[in-house]
């Protein structure tokens, strides 16, 4: 079987500054996949080429073996790529049931329509979504009133509104609370692993990483230096020295022994 | 060549003025994000105020003194401003601040009729500077070589400001980052008014300086106040550099271009300023405007489509507009008329500004060409009425169709200086090209057919076309089209990231207004049965805007209440007093004040505040969304 997502010699410079200089990767369907690395590594850059918001130098994307380099965000999201911002970013004069149903309409190609009442379009797919992110109570509220952690779940309905074959997630989690990372992280590897879905994630917290990921990826310095196991990858001397500084590794390292 | 030379000279002194207002309108924008509508009326204050000064005193320190302290005085004034008016509503949609000056700006045109009446006045001469010098044998006056000399000087004298002063540092400083300025502890309000003070300052010197040179007159403000956005807009926003400069190429562009193309010389300037914007979307020395502030602002509450009761509500209001003509005289039919054309042009601008998050400043360029498309096809092709009616507003599709592609690649302030751009560009066709558009005497004869001739008739074929076009556009609000509009103005980022063309939505949104401006505007070519240049000039557009933020710019349909709140007080306050402009003015200052959220959206707010019924948020919105469907 070939790969879901093919990555080949990405390349990104600004102004002289490589930000990413040959990234190569694959990733299966419903496989999970953390991308980590240091602050300025290059993560978000990776993220962004990958659904077409920056172009890259040079390399290749190549989504179930066709090539989207060069094409923008909304056609990669027609190929089936949905994607969750580090920042979240939805529609704050809607509720949050209106959220959903603008992607499911997109989605439909139903956007160009002068016709009918556009909320109470895809009711039932919208509602259906809104409950599989646990956000069903909230469905009829503002969505500029809600928390950060739902509006993080509302995020994730919203990017799996085109029924996508790959899921990118740019720190899923930053700023909940720690009982809530283990929920949505937990929700999202459930319904990537029954719907086959490839999600690939950057994020800050290791715990997250190393429990729910099943590959790791490390990037420093816009080179990938090292790839495994959740277990391979803590144990590798290069990623602990890049860390060393930070301590994360170390203290997820020592959380393990103590427990054994 | 010689020739060219002076005229050249010519152009640089003109230059010195315009670069001075400029750079003030300029570090406005920059520090505070306002775009200061009264600059002009602040340059026109400066030149009255030194007038009667220099007329007073005489003498070189007579002049200059005089000059200078006009200067000062205005811009005192102008802080004063800053602390009464704009203190209050710096938290409120941009675009309030614009409405806010403006309103200073009409109450300041009739404050100067009433202190120094309507004639034009000579200011005296520069003493020492009353002669002129002899350029390859043309006479250039030497005044204009003083002012040509002190562009240069007042933009080092700025440098040194903002570079060498602790105040300076400051003021740059907070260009950068506001939030990260205060934190720091600097005073912001005195800082802000600082800063308001330099540019209302220099907008008065530049003003003072014009009385050797040109006559005083109260339509200075308008004049000047086109061609300051021109100049900071190809400069770009909060450059005092990139306004010199500018200010330059504007004034040589005059100078020339009524050589080179006087049939289009008006023109000149403003094609110049739509392909800098294209090709450099933040002007010559602009940099990207941050993030703008949360599309319109300040609470945004879910719309919902009427209930049947608020629909039951809707159709009596119209069916007693509809029985007016009944009871109603004629005069306050064609008044009536006049308003419901008004309603609808400004509902096709809110659904531009409000639904697509475009805030349009020459909007009235779409009402204008509706209005002469009807005209044309009347007044050539013989057309009747019907006809006129239908295929006029075509010319407001065309033109929205060719302007719009080129304005939606633009977002926030320079949007709209662009949409002025093309209207300014239209309004100068529709002016200069007299053969065919009588230019200024315009076209006359646009009669309406025999049956709707009356005003009784013409009433309620205005009530029928505004009816169905308000509704329309209502509709297109909650259809997936509206929706997938006002994702694209939520968030570009989102919307993108789940398939939305967002350019292309907004170029549709833009033709859609645009269209239904022009049919406003042709049914206004009947009601009134002539077109001037007036009907696509500057005035209309900003009684859109008023009217769209009068109303309400976070409601589905506060236009609609803001246009005849508006229109009929105008109308009602222009045959009641001589100063209906600062009368006028003081009631928009007054309502921008009050109600910061429009006349509708404060009406919701109080409706909001009533304690809610039982059962969670969610609820609410189920049952809304069942009632809908009930009623479908």
């Amino acid at each position: 079987m070939s790969a879901l997502l093919q990555v080949n010699g990405l390349v990104k410079s600004y102004a002289g500054v490589h930000a990413v200089r040959g990234v190569s990767f694959s990733l299966n369907g419903g496989e999970i996949l953390a991308l980590i690395g240091p602050n300025g590594a290059g993560k978000s850059t990776c993220f962004n080429m990958l659904n077409g918001q920056i172009r890259p130098n040079a390399g290749s994307i190549k989504l179930a073996g066709e090539e989207i380099v060069g094409l923008p965000p909304r056609t990669v999201w027609r190929r089936g790529v949905g994607r969750t911002f580090q920042i979240t970013a939805t529609f704050s004069s809607m509720t949050v049931r209106e959220n959903v149903q603008v992607a499911l309409l997109s989605f439909h190609k139903r956007l160009r329509s002068a016709l009918g009442y556009a909320g109470a379009a895809f009711l039932d797919e919208a509602n259906k979504l809104l409950a599989l992110v646990g956000m069903e109570a909230q469905a009829g509220r503002p969505c500029g009133e809600l928390a950060y952690g739902d509006l993080k779940r509302l995020e994730l309905a919203i990017a799996l509104a085109n029924a996508p074959r790959l899921l990118l997630m740019d720190e899923p989690t930053a700023g909940m609370a720690p009982k809530e990372r283990v929920e949505l992280m937990r929700l999202t590897a459930a319904i990537a692993r029954e719907k086959g879905i490839g999600v690939l994630f950057t994020e800050h917290d290791m715990d997250v990483v190393f429990e729910h990921a099943d590959t790791v990826m490390v990037l420093n310095r816009g080179e990938l230096v090292a790839r495994g196991t959740p277990q391979e990858v803590r144990r590798d001397p290069h990623v602990q020295a890049i860390y060393l500084g930070e301590g994360l590794l170390y203290d997820a390292r020592h959380r393990e022994e103590s427990a054994q | 060549m010689e020739f060219l030379l002076v005229q050249a000279l010519s152009g640089l002194a003109s230059a010195a003025s315009l670069f001075l207002v400029a750079s003030g309108l300029s570090i406005i924008f920059g520090v505070m994000r306002i775009v200061n509508f009264a600059h002009g009326a602040f340059y026109m204050l400066g030149a009255y105020v030194a007038f009667t000064l220099t007329d007073r005193f005489a003498g070189p320190l007579g002049f200059w003194g005089g000059v200078l302290v006009a200067s000062l005085v205005v811009a005192a004034v102008g802080a004063l401003m800053e602390m009464v008016l704009l203190r209050r509503i710096y938290h409120a949609p941009e675009l309030f601040q614009l409405l806010a000056t403006f309103g200073v700006t009409l109450m300041v045109e009739d404050l100067v009729v009433l202190i120094w009446g309507s004639e034009d006045l000579m200011g005296p001469r520069a003493p020492g500077f009353t002669g002129a010098v002899s350029v390859f044998g043309r006479l250039v006056p030497s005044y204009d070589f003083l002012l040509i000399a002190l562009g240069p000087l007042v933009l080092g004298l700025l440098w040194l400001l903002f570079h060498r002063t602790r105040w300076g540092v400051l003021v740059r400083a907070a260009t950068q980052d506001r939030e990260m300025v205060a934190s720091l502890g600097v005073n912001q309000k005195w800082l802000f008014t600082s800063v308001f003070a330099l540019g209302v300052f220099l907008a008065a010197f530049g003003g003072a300086l014009q009385i050797p040179r040109t006559t005083v007159s109260h339509a200075m403000d308008l004049s000047i106040i086109v061609e300051v956005f021109v100049v900071v807009v190809i400069g770009g926003l909060g450059s005092v550099t990139g306004a010199f400069v500018a200010a330059i190429l504007v004034s040589e562009l005059n100078a020339f271009g009524i050589l080179i193309l006087p049939q289009i010389s008006m023109i000149t300037v403003f094609l110049v300023m739509a392909v800098v914007l294209v090709v450099r979307p933040y002007g010559l020395f602009g940099k990207p405007e941050g993030a703008p502030r949360a599309a319109a602002g300040i609470s945004i509450r879910p719309w919902r489509p009427m209930t049947n009761l608020e629909r039951s509500g809707v159709a009596a209001v119209v069916v007693v507009v509809a029985l007016m003509p009944l009871f109603a005289g004629d005069y306050t039919l064609s008044v009536g008329s006049e308003i419901l054309v008004y309603v609808l042009f400004a509902a096709s601008l809110h659904f531009l500004m409000t639904v697509g998050g475009l805030s349009s400043f020459g909007h009235a360029a779409y009402f204008g060409l509706g209005a002469y498309g009807a005209a044309l096809l009347v007044k050539y092709f013989g057309a009747p009425m019907e006809a006129a009616l239908v295929i006029g507003p075509v010319l407001g599709l065309v033109g929205a169709v060719l302007f719009g592609w080129f304005c939606v690649r633009l977002s926030g302030v320079y949007f709209a200086m662009l949409t002025l751009a093309f209207a300014q560009i239209t309004w100068s066709v529709a002016f200069q090209w007299v053969e065919v558009t009588g230019g200024d005497n315009g076209i006359l004869g646009i009669w309406p057919s025999s049956w709707a001739s009356t005003p009784q008739g013409f009433f309620w074929l205005a009530l029928a076309i505004v009816v169905v076009c308000v509704a329309a556009l209502r509709m297109l609000v909650f259809s997936p089209f509206g929706f997938g509009l006002r994702a694209a103005r939520d968030s570009a980022l989102r919307s993108e990231a789940i398939g939305i063309n967002g350019k292309s939505t907004q170029w549709i949104a833009f033709i859609v207004a645009g269209t239904f401006a022009g049919i406003a505007g042709a049914l206004f070519a009947f009601l009134k049965g002539s077109v001037f240049p007036e009907t696509l000039g500057i005035p209309t557009s900003v009684d859109g805007l008023v009217m769209v933020l009068l109303g309400g710019i976070e409601t589905v349909s506060g236009a609609v209440v803001g246009a005849v709140v508006y229109k009929a007080l105008a109308i009602w306050l222009m045959s009641k007093t001589e100063l209906s402009k600062l009368v006028l003015g003081g009631v928009i200052v007054l309502l921008v004040v009050a109600f910061p959220k429009g006349i509708v959206g404060f009406l919701e707010d109080l409706r909001h505040r009533r304690p809610k019924a039982p059962g969670g948020a969610g609820s609410e919105g189920a049952v809304d969304v069942a009632k809908v469907e009930a009623a479908r």
